[in-house]
């Protein structure tokens, strides 16, 4: 079998068409967001609120509103929760968050293993990427060409808040808003990529792009082209792999994203370790 | 401040606060970080706001932004809320080196754009106007040659410089500064003392909270003792006077500028 044909033989089957697209287009949204989670330090953050909307999205189809609603409402319930056990009680803030997270992701299982129809739900636990209906692309397409639209157009403020919030107090803006509104882009992309991964793995794809380009440049802007672009190649790579290797689709495009941090950590010119190792040699510098 | 106004306030023999805190009372739980603070700061003069750590100055500083709402009392700036001071862009803030990412992927340049996003569209997309300022801003604290590195790679005073280049580029008429000689060596130190005096004699406010004694009265035009409350407003050289620093930082405080120069 020739290479091409090792490309070409998944795309003849819808299935698999579908599932590379969709899992590009979950790769490309969390990618982004997960630029600014990594440098406000909301990873940890990112992990509640990706597990905490498993009972919002289970409630949202028993009553047939729409994930995302669901996965909204219970996203910001999350970080509530957390915000007033930590300001309300000697907790501090990451056993607040493990508290709160873990609870509301059982109060999930819990309620999918009361819902009648069980083989959906058991999906958005650990992803079905092959399953996706030509339904379920219209609608991660529409949310994610949402939650795109706003990161691009907002790229610039939430930048701000992220690096100097008082800043943004000063003129005007409100750091308060744009807080929210990357929770509510967080939530958003959840339920964008958990059809792909599932809840449990979500974490990994808000992280590891963000941090693995932040390895890579000290340009904002190029961390917003580095992250997806790597994002969207490790996941078809992954893609790929599951299907020649007929193993688990959603875990082998985190393995393949950690392997590709992996190599940044290890060989990035100037923030890699090797890189770093060579830099503290003594070379001749240009003052200045 | 427009000549106009600064026509008006000599001929009537009086300077319109630029910043106005009026009987301010803030309390953080238990804690009482400002005990009915009234202050009147006026406007084309340097400020120095000196007290010890846990005096009140930050949070006075956050009154004055509006960051933190007063149990009591109140703030204007330029006689009016400070609302529409911050809408309208005129409170610049030069932020603690402890308080900045320094591993943050933005270039000095960048910084200081952030200071014009208040004037910009939704987008904050870059106008020629916009270039314009950030590049005089830049050319002014002599960092023009810098202005495409990584913020964390210039040293402590030219991060200083960067930052009040933003407050120039955001053309604010009040700046606050926050431990701005902290980590900072002699000659940036002169650097920014002078850049900080020729913008108040553009007409600024500039109120810079330091610790550092020593460069006082080479950079304030006056100086506000605070320890909760203010203690004491006026002159630089009666407020280093060493009855008076007994009072904001107890007898320890005069020990250790006898010693060390600075606290």
């Amino acid at each position: 079998m020739s290479p091409l044909d090792l490309l070409l033989e998944p795309l003849q089957y819808d299935f698999m068409v579908r599932a590379i697209v969709t899992t590009v287009i979950a790769a490309v949204v969390c990618a982004l967001l997960s630029c600014w989670l990594v440098l406000v330090g909301w990873s940890l953050m990112g992990d509640a609120v990706s597990h905490a909307v498993l009972p919002g999205v289970v409630l949202a189809y028993v009553l047939g509103a729409p994930f995302a609603l669901g996965a909204l409402v219970f996203g910001f319930l999350a970080v509530a929760l957390i915000g007033a056990i930590r300001g309300t009680s000697r907790v501090k803030e990451d056993a607040a968050i493990g508290i709160v997270f873990t609870t509301l992701f059982a109060l999930g299982l819990v309620l999918i293993s009361v819902t009648p129809s069980q083989t959906d739900l058991n999906h958005i636990i650990f992803g079905n990427i092959l399953g996706v209906s030509t339904a379920d692309l219209v609608q991660i397409g529409i949310l994610a060409a949402v939650a795109f639209v706003v990161l691009v157009v907002k790229r610039r403020d939430l930048t701000l808040y992220a690096f100097d919030p008082m800043h943004a107090h000063a003129i005007g803006l409100s750091p308060r808003f744009l807080g929210a509104l990357l929770l509510g882009l967080l939530a958003l992309t959840a339920v964008v990529a958990l059809q792909v991964v599932g809840v449990i793995l979500v974490v990994a794809m808000l992280i590891i792009p963000g941090a693995t380009a932040y390895l890579l440049t000290d340009r904002f802007g190029r961390m917003l082209v580095i992250a997806p672009v790597m994002s969207a190649i490790c996941s078809v790579v992954g893609i790929y792999l599951s299907y020649w290797l007929d193993a688990a689709s959603g875990g082998l495009v985190v393995v393949v994203q950690g392997v590709a941090f992996t190599l940044v950590y290890l060989f990035a010119p100037r923030h890699g370790l090797l890189g770093r190792y060579l830099t503290t040699r003594p070379v001749a510098v240009p003052a200045g | 401040m427009t000549a106009n106004q600064d026509a008006t306030n000599q001929a009537t023999g009086t300077r319109a606060a630029a910043i106005q805190v009026a009987d301010v009372v803030v309390r953080y739980g238990e804690v009482l970080a400002l005990d009915g603070v009234s202050l009147s700061v006026g406007p084309g003069r340097v400020t120095g706001l000196i007290g010890m750590n846990g005096s009140g100055k930050s949070t006075l500083f956050k009154s004055i932004m509006g960051m933190v709402r007063p149990d009591r009392g109140r703030v204007l700036i330029d006689g009016a809320d400070p609302v529409v001071a911050r809408r309208e862009g005129r409170v610049g803030y030069v932020p603690q080196s402890e308080d900045v990412d320094w591993a943050f992927p933005v270039s000095v340049r960048d910084v200081v754009m952030m200071g014009r996003y208040g004037r910009q569209g939704l987008t904050r997309r870059a106008r020629p106007a916009d270039h314009a300022a950030v590049a005089d801003a830049l050319d002014r604290v002599e960092l023009t040659d810098y202005a495409d590195r990584q913020i964390g790679q210039l040293s402590g005073g030219q991060r200083k410089r960067a930052f009040v280049a933003r407050g120039i580029a955001q053309d604010a008429r009040t700046l606050l500064l926050d431990e701005p000689f902290a980590g900072v060596d002699k000659r940036s130190e002169a650097t920014i003392v002078r850049l900080l005096k020729e913008l108040a004699a553009d007409g600024r406010t500039v109120l810079v909270s330091t610790h550092d004694l020593h460069a006082l009265p080479r950079l304030a035009d006056e100086a506000v003792l605070l320890l909760h409350r203010v203690l004491f407003h006026g002159d630089v050289s009666e407020a280093l006077r060493p009855e008076n620093l007994a009072r904001a930082f107890g007898l320890d405080g005069v020990d250790v500028l006898d010693h060390e120069g600075s606290v």
